[in-house]
Formats: structure tokens, sequence, C-alpha cells
């Protein structure tokens, strides 16, 4: 057997670095680098991983959006993927996860993969609807929160899932969609072949003529949700500084605030 | 931005590569493996899996240089000695171990040994310093005697970098007392070989993720086809190894002193003291301004030289003393100097900082002192002179 | 069919760069005194109110929706584990409640499983119109496919107008097939919630916390949401409304079929009081220095009677599981009581913890930005405040 592996992957902006200027209310875009969504980093390591376990398996990454994404495409090469597919028109533009998923749902029906895997959400949106959203535009199971793929064949994969309380071990038959956990793996760094191989491979770009889709369905259009308003989060105001001469003073004053609070 | 230094599309790789390691391998391990004193494995398996072992070795053993290999080499030193110069010892030990191989074995003893270093599958270590041949390098003891097929090695190494954690070393010994320097020889001794053990291991200032040890041969038999170039020529092999070897040294410093030097600017935007920055303070300012045109200076004469070695027009002694001897002794002035930027911080092992000064005065002492770069600097002027005339 | 356009006017446009800085996509550039669009634009609109001028033109395609008239009623799904509903349907009762009635529609609870009588009943004592509950044994515990396309089903037969789900793992990831198969807007993991001129605006974090989003559904229904746990208040047993059971049977068995199937699970002795469930945490991050510190937090926690958290770094750190995390990418509470030890407060730790009661933070750096939002600060050695915490509360 051989898996046909395709992984969905996002460019994001670092969260980490951006911020919002408090007096002009605007996002401060200088310096944010864009990078992989760390959760799909987890994903493509994964489907690495299971074409090194399953001979003649194959890891294409998919993705949408402008064509800067490249970038990170090729990254994903240079650890390990074996093609790497761009979906860019400005047709697909200000799509939501609705559209997204049946855009990447269009391109999936071409490269007809057994096994769909992506992050469990992406850090710029954090919505995690994409993964099942693709999954019910193919018609196909999903297993989201995966921690583990514990055995995986051409009929069926028996993977844990990660739940709040525990973990839930479930089989399920392909073609499937799952969404993965960063306690999945550890995703490796680039190997100077990998970057010469990424450097030599195209990105195979597709836009709206290359699928089969219906534009009412696409970008903005087809979005049921519109973004109305972005704004920075309030802020809690801050509170009392204790103030004493040592730290038992400090915290016998603050254990005697708490009571007062009936906090305990 | 950064100076151009011409390399090709392949080395930025190389050093994107390298930094990323830096930055997400060595940082957060550098302050255990300074503790514990282990040797890094999983960072050295990382660098292994990503093919930097291969950049000082060319495509037909293995590797990935195109008589490139000093510059790659010291691309790659430079990066991982901005994260921890001690880490970064682990792969440049190797490339020095490695290095009388490149330049003066056989092709046979190329293919044979060359590839498993490229993958990093196998760690090389240099093996000439004994107890009492220190900067007299001609002064070694241990022994090498005849026997059929066979040479039998005898004597004890010191202070060997990548001590029992290599499995390849070239090893230097007396096979004819009567020729004084032209009477050595250099070996390959595999880890494992009969009468071949490892001694006493360090307890160092710095450098502490590097494993250094002694090698101690007792009655240890190789072939003598593991033997590298003709009897006689291990003196001048080492020689050699050292003018290609010691801008890698440079390139340790350096990583060294530019690693701190940028923890110390980032520091001091940080630090508040009354009711500012310390970096608005323009003694502050002008001691990191200092500092950097100290360390792109090195970075011009190391980059200079390595590439000089890379297209050899002659012996590059004077220069290959040159980047190693001014970019160590920058070294240490410029970890001393971000050591008091960061004023009584920096004296604490809670900050990494102290660790750069530990790890930098090394790379004063080995692979020759400054004292004996200076010898060779001087010396080489004098020739020249001489030549003139 | 008409096209979604940004149109820049290069004649109003004066050059001043607001809706370069202000785009979140970085879609507007400066081409010398003109600002242009380029192609990372998703026709937000953010531009065109801070435009000065009125430069900015955004014409956005005419979408085909659906008949909004045809839908009323406040949904909220009821989820359940092992026959148990879930704390987070109370607060999406209490905040459902109040939709419902701005809009002067029904309030529901959709109860998906296996022999849930007792479970149902105890619901109508919440402020609840109607609880609709479907029973099946194949409903009995969370199977993505048969949960969505049941209630797909119900959803295209009864049209509410909202529809409310815990943004738990269970809700998020099976919500979004629902939203897909009936075509739905469905917006994740909401902090606010809202009705202005009869729509739902809905309010979520983006950008790992750094920037909050307003999201309509202007021409779809239902408007979904998912709504963090922990954010709004428990309904509290009130006596009901008077509100009625209604049971649906599942007439249609292809509904009920699964491509999934749980083989076992296996609980997570790791946690064992759940954080999210904790009324009182204490938390600790880099400031901590090693795994071994923790213990002294353990017992701090002890003595409250809480649960031990901890920040992304101290988990990354490997000093603590992730079980343990709290932040954006962590768990979100809101307990009684937070405590933060040696945690400077990095947006990503701040929005899983600020709706905390109480936050109590302890860090040596005076200017950490965890001071900001503690209700009670403590400039000061964690190793030093902690143990004397405990033994002021042992003595109290």
């Amino acid at each position: 057997m051989a898996l046909n592996i395709v992984v969905c992957m996002k460019q994001v902006p670092d969260t980490t670095e951006v911020r919002i200027n408090p007096e002009t209310n605007t996002l401060i875009r200088d310096g944010v680098d864009s990078i992989i969504n760390p959760f799909d980093t987890y994903a493509i390591e994964e489907a690495v991983r299971l074409c090194e376990r399953v001979e003649g398996s194959k890891t294409t990454i998919l993705s949408m959006g402008p064509p800067q994404v490249e970038s990170s495409l090729k990254d994903a090469l240079s650890v390990g993927a074996d093609e790497v597919v761009l979906l860019s028109d400005r047709e697909f533009a200000g799509a939501d996860t609705w559209a997204t998923s049946y855009t990447l749902a269009a391109a999936m029906k071409k490269l007809k993969p057994d096994l769909i895997i992506t992050g469990k959400q992406a850090i710029d949106g954090d919505t995690a609807q994409v993964g099942p959203g693709i999954a019910v535009h193919l018609d196909m199971p999903q297993v989201c929160y995966v921690s583990k793929i514990r055995e995986i064949n051409d009929e069926v994969a028996i993977v844990e899932r990660l739940l709040e309380d525990g973990h839930e071990v479930v089989e399920v038959k392909l073609p499937a969609v799952l969404t993965v956990v960063k306690e999945i793996n550890e995703p490796r760094l680039p190997s100077l072949k990998g970057k010469m191989k990424a450097k030599k491979t195209a990105v195979t770009v597709w836009t709206n003529d290359d699928l089969d889709t219906d534009p009412e369905c696409l970008g903005l259009t087809g979005s049921p949700t519109q973004v109305s308003k972005i704004f920075s989060p309030p802020k809690r105001g801050g509170g009392e500084m204790i103030d004493g001469e040592n730290a038992q003073e400090k915290a016998e004053t603050v254990v005697a605030k708490l009571k007062e609070l009936q906090v305990i | 931005m950064e100076l151009d230094f011409g390399f090709n599309e392949e080395q930025l790789m190389i050093r994107d590569l390298a930094r990323q390691i830096a930055k997400e391998k060595v940082v957060p391990a550098r302050a255990k493996y300074d503790e514990e004193q282990k040797f890094p494995w999983d960072v050295i398996n990382q660098i292994a899996a990503s093919d930097l072992f291969g950049v000082f070795i060319d495509t037909e053993y293995g590797g990935c240089a195109e008589g490139n290999g000093i510059t790659n080499m010291c691309i790659v030193t430079e990066e991982l000695s901005k994260a921890c110069g001690g880490i970064a010892l682990a792969f440049a030990g190797t490339g020095l171990g490695t290095l009388p191989i490149i330049l003066s074995a056989s092709e046979e003893q190329k293919q044979k040994y060359l590839p498993d270093i490229a993958s990093g599958k196998r760690l090389a270590a240099f093996g000439l310093t004994e107890p009492n041949a220190g900067s007299d390098a001609a002064a070694i003891r241990t022994t090498a005697v005849k026997d059929g097929d066979d040479y039998i090695i005898n004597g004890t190494k010191q202070w060997i970098t990548n001590g029992g954690d290599a499995e390849i070393y070239t090893v230097f010994a007396v096979t004819d007392k009567t020729k004084g320097a032209r009477g050595a020889s250099c070996f390959v001794v595999e880890l494992g070989t009969p009468g071949f053990s490892i001694g006493k291991k360090e307890d160092k200032f710095g450098i502490r993720a590097s494993s250094t040890t002694e090698l101690i041969f007792e009655d240890c038999r190789v072939p003598a086809t593991d033997m590298i170039g003709k009897p006689g020529t291990g003196f001048m092999t080492a020689m050699k190894t050292f003018d290609a070897s010691r801008p890698g040294v440079g390139s340790q410093a350096l990583g060294i002193a530019a690693g701190a030097l940028e923890l110390a600017v980032d520091y001091s935007r940080e630090r508040i003291q009354f009711g500012k920055p310390v970096s608005s303070n323009q003694g502050l300012q002008w001691m990191m301004a200092d500092m950097a045109m100290q360390v792109e200076a090195a970075r011009a004469l190391i980059y200079a030289t390595a590439r000089t070695i890379d297209n050899p027009k002659g012996r590059a002694t004077k220069f290959s003393a040159m980047s190693k001897c001014f970019a160590s002794d920058m070294s240490v002035q410029v970890c001393l100097d971000a050591i008091q930027i960061f004023g009584g911080y920096g004296y604490m092992k809670e900050y990494p900082i102290e660790k750069y000064l530990r790890d930098a005065k090394i790379t004063q002492i080995y692979e020759g002192t400054n004292q004996i770069q200076r010898d060779e600097i001087a010396s080489a002027l004098i020739k020249e002179s001489a030549q003139r005339k | 069919m008409s096209e979604n356009k940004l149109i820049i006017s290069a004649d109003k446009c004066v050059g001043c760069t607001k809706c370069v800085k202000q785009c979140p996509f970085a879609a507007l550039e400066m081409d010398g005194k003109l600002a242009v669009v380029n192609d990372s634009c998703t026709f937000c609109g953010s531009c065109v109110d801070v435009c000065p001028t009125k430069a900015i033109i955004l014409n956005r395609a005419e979408q085909k929706g659906v008949d909004l008239s045809a839908y009323a009623g406040v949904w909220v799904f009821g989820e359940q584990k092992n026959g148990k509903i879930q704390s987070v349907v109370l607060e999406l009762i209490n905040e459902g409640r109040k939709l419902a009635d701005s809009l002067d529609e029904k309030l529901s609870v959709v109860v998906l499983g296996n022999d849930m009588d007792a479970a149902c009943q105890e619901l109508l004592e919440y402020s609840v119109d109607y609880v609709l509950q479907i029973d099946a044994p194949e409903l009995a515990d969370y199977a993505a496919e048969p949960y969505a396309k049941v209630l797909s089903d119900i959803v295209s037969k009864r049209k509410p107008s909202i529809i409310l789900a815990g943004a738990t793992s269970i809700g998020r990831s099976f919500l979004a097939r629902v939203a897909v198969e009936v075509k739905a807007g469905l917006t994740a993991d909401c902090t606010g919630l809202e009705i202005c001129e009869k729509m739902l605006h809905q309010t979520r974090p983006a950008f790992g916390g750094n920037i909050m989003a307003t999201i309509l559904t202007p021409n779809h229904r239902p408007q979904m949401a998912t709504v963090r746990h922990k954010v709004f208040k428990e309904a509290t047993k009130n006596g009901g409304c008077g509100g009625k059971i209604e049971k649906i049977a599942v007439d249609d068995n292809k509904l009920l079929t699964s491509r999934t199937k749980r083989i076992e699970f296996i609980t997570d002795n790791e946690t064992t009081i759940n954080i999210a469930e904790a009324d009182i945490i204490v938390s600790g991050g880099r400031g901590m220095g090693k795994p071994e510190n923790f213990a002294l937090l353990e017992e701090l926690a002890n003595a409250l009677g809480g649960a031990v958290g901890a920040s992304r770094a101290a988990v990354d750190s490997g000093w603590i599981p992730y079980s343990h995390q709290v932040g954006q990418t962590g768990k979100t509470v809101g307990p009684k009581l937070y405590i933060a030890c040696g945690i400077s407060g990095a947006i990503q730790h701040m929005v899983g913890m600020n709706s905390s009661d109480t936050i109590i933070a302890i860090n040596k750096d005076p200017d950490a930005p965890i001071f900001e939002i503690a209700s009670f600060g403590i400039v000061g050695d964690v190793f030093e405040v902690v143990p004397e915490l405990i033994k002021a509360i042992k003595n109290k």
C-alpha cells in the first residue's frame, strides 16, 4: 500500500509579534515575519513520517493565498514534502472558513488524497473550522485534535485524539481528515539537501480556472461571515500593588485582603 | 543588514540553517550543557541530520563543498558560536580532526573515512598535544614503531577535543626518533582499536559542552595503511592543518563576540536606570560602537583568509595566524565589555553573558597560543622582507 | 455577478498612510504618495472608515442570501459527556436567554444523547422555553458525523436564527460540519455576543488575542457561534419559565451512520483537577526556573484547594505537562482566584486568564505586564513570597 497524503498549510503572521499601537489603535506589522502556521508544521512532519513509514507514499502540501505563500511552501519542501500546490486567485480573496474549505476541497478533488492532515487551527484566526469544513465538502469522516497515529493501512487509521479530560482512541475509515495537535511529534529542522531540493522544486500554482467551482461559493462572495470591525482588546485595569517591608508582611496583607473579599 | 562576503546561494542556505539550529536547538540547551559538562548529542544529531557536517568535505566524498570547505566551516562555526562556543566546538573539532585526511590522505583513505564524517555518522578528533608538547609540538613523545605491516603506538595525548565521543582520530606519533620534527607521522586510529583508550576527562573553565580528554595508547596496533602521507610527513601535515583550521578558531571567537554583542545591545535597551534605558548613555553607546567595529573587522579578516585558503596561491600561514589571533583577542575584550554593559547581572550565572567570556578565553590559547601566532606572523614578515631584497 | 472591489481614488488620496497602518492583512501599500491595494486584500473594509478624505470605496459583490425572515429562535447545543450536561451549556443558556429576549424569540436547548430524560428535565429548571431531546443509541457518545448530520437535519427543518455551542473540542469540531452542510456562518471561540438591529454581532479574539474582531453573518442563517468556556456566567436555577421538552425521533437511519468508531477512552491521570473547572488556580511561568520548583506551587494550591496551571514558557521548557497550560494555545480559565507566580504576562497568557475574578501577580520585575491586570500585585521573589503565603493561609 502507499498513501497519497495532502497537508493543508496556511501562512500566517507570527502572532507573538503582532501588536496594536495604543495611540492609533492599529496593528503594528513592521518586522512581523510570515511563518508556516505552527500547528501545520506538526501536520507536515506527521505526513513526512508516514511517508517514511509507508513506502511509496507521497506528501503534497496545499495552501491558499497570495504569491508570497510560496516561501512557506519552499520551507515545507525543505523538511521533506514531495510536492506543493498553491491556490492563488483574486476570486479566492476574502474567504471565510466556509469558502476556504470549499476552495481547498475543490483542489482536493484533483489531488484525490487517501488522507488529509492539517493543524488543529491557525494561530491568526484560531477557528479550527477549516479541517472539518473540508471533510464535509468531500463527504469524508474526520478526527480532530489527533495526538498519535497508532496504525494505518489502506482502509482505516487508528488514532488517539486529545480531549479536555483524556485521550479517545478512534478508528476512522479512509479517506479521512485528521487535524493534529502539537503533542503528535516534534517537527524536524530542514536539511541542506532538503533546502537544495526545495530550491529546484517548482511550486504548482492553480487559479480558479484550474478548479471546478461555483463562483457563488468563492472568496468574499461565498463567505457567510464578514468582519465588521477590528479593535484592540479592552484593557483590564491594574489593581493595587501590595507594599510591605518583607515577603512575610506582603503575604499577610494580601491574604487578609482575600479574606475580606471572601475569595478564600 | 550584513556585510557582503560574496557567499553563494548554497552558502547563504548553510548560514541560515546553522542560524536556525543555533536559535532553536542550541540556545535552549546551552546552559544545561555548560553546567553538566555533557556532550551535546542532541544538537550534534541535528547538525548531522541537517547535513552540516558535510560542508567542509567535497562532494565526491559525500559532502557539499566545492572547493570552498574552509569558508563553509567558518560560516557554520560562527553561527553556532553565536549561541554557544562550546557546542560549536563539537562541530569545529570534527573539522580539525578531519583536515589531515582532507589535506594529506590517499584517495582510498578519503573514500574510507570522509563519507561517514560528512553524513555526521561519525565525529572526528585531532590528537597532537601531549603533556610535554604544547606550543612545542615537535617535542611529542608518543611513538609508533614498525612491526611487520603494522605500527605499534605507545604514549598519551592530552586535552583532545571530542575525546571519547569522536570515532575517528588523527594521531601524531614519532616514527623515527633520530629525525626530530621530520621523524613524526600521522595515523588514523578508530575508537575501539585494542590498546587505544580514553583517559581523564578535564573539568574546564569554559567550552564545557565540549569534551576534552586524554587519549591513551598502550601497544596499540594499527595497520601501516592507516598512516596518512609518507613516514616523517606528520609535522608538515599538522602545520598544513593549522593553516586551514585557524580561521575556524577565529570564526568561533567571532561568533562568541557577535553573540555577546547582540545580547549586550538588547539588554542595554531593556535595562532602565535613572528612568531611561542604559542604551541612551553615550558612554555605553561608544563602547558598543567600538565592539561592533572590532567584530566586523575580525569577520572581514576571517572570511578573506578563508577564501584565500579555498583558492590557494601559496601557504596562508600568516593570514591564518592573524585571523585566529586578532579574532580571539577581540573576542575576549568584547565579552568583557558585554559583561560590563550587563553590570551586576552580567556577573551572575542567571544570565548567559558570563559564559561567553569563559568560552572566548580558550580561543586565545588553543591551536597555538596567540604568542605563537605572533611569532608566525613576524617570522613571515621577516621572511618576505628578506625575499624582496 | 458583480465583483468585490476596493477602489482608492487617486484624486482624493492625500498619502496620509492611515489606511496602510489600519489594514490587518498588509494589503495596502504606498506607491509614492498614493495608497494602493495588493492581492492580500480580503475586503474587510477596515480601511474605509479610517480614510479622512473618503478616498476608499469598497464594493462588495452582491450575495445571494436566504430569506432571513424565515428563521427564528435561539438554540443552544446541550453538550453532554456520559449523560451529564456540561457546565458550558449553562453559560450558553444565560447568554442565549438575553439574545432571545432582545430578539423576542424563543430559547431552546438541543440535547443529543441517549436516555437523556432526567438531564433534559433538569434543564427546564432554567429559563429555557424548549428542550429538544434527540435520543438514539448512536448518539450516546459524541461522534462527528451523526451529530453533525442529525443537527443539520433538524436545523434545515426548523430554521433557528441563532445556534450557540461551547467552544470545546466537541463543539468546535462538529459545529464546523453543520455550518458547511447548511451553509451557515460560523464564528469560532466568541467572547462577546450582542444583538444590534436584529443581527448577531459576534466578537472574538484573533491574532493570538492581540486584536478583537466583530463578525456578522449578513445574508445567511442560522448565525452560528462557538462560545469560549468560562467567559460568560452560568445561568442559575430559577424554577424555569414553563418550558417544554420536545422529543424528536431520528426517522432516517442514514443520519446515524458513522465512519469513525470509538475504541476506548483513556482518562488523563495527569490532570487530577481539570484546570478549566477549578475555582482557584496557582500558575507558574518562566520565573519558576526549573520543574522541581512547581512543588512549591502545588503546596500553595493544596493549601487553597486549587489546581496548578502554567504559562506556555513553563510548558515549552518541559517543566509541566501541556494539560496545565493556560492561555491562547492552552486552556481558558475563569476561576475566582488566579495566582500568577513568575509569569511576566505575555498577551497569549493573559487572554487565557484575564476573566478571572481576582488575580494576584507575584513577580520580581515591577514592570512585568501581568501587574497591569492584577487585582493585587506583589513585587518580590516567588521563592520568598509563596512560602509566606502558604504560612499565612494555614494560620488563618
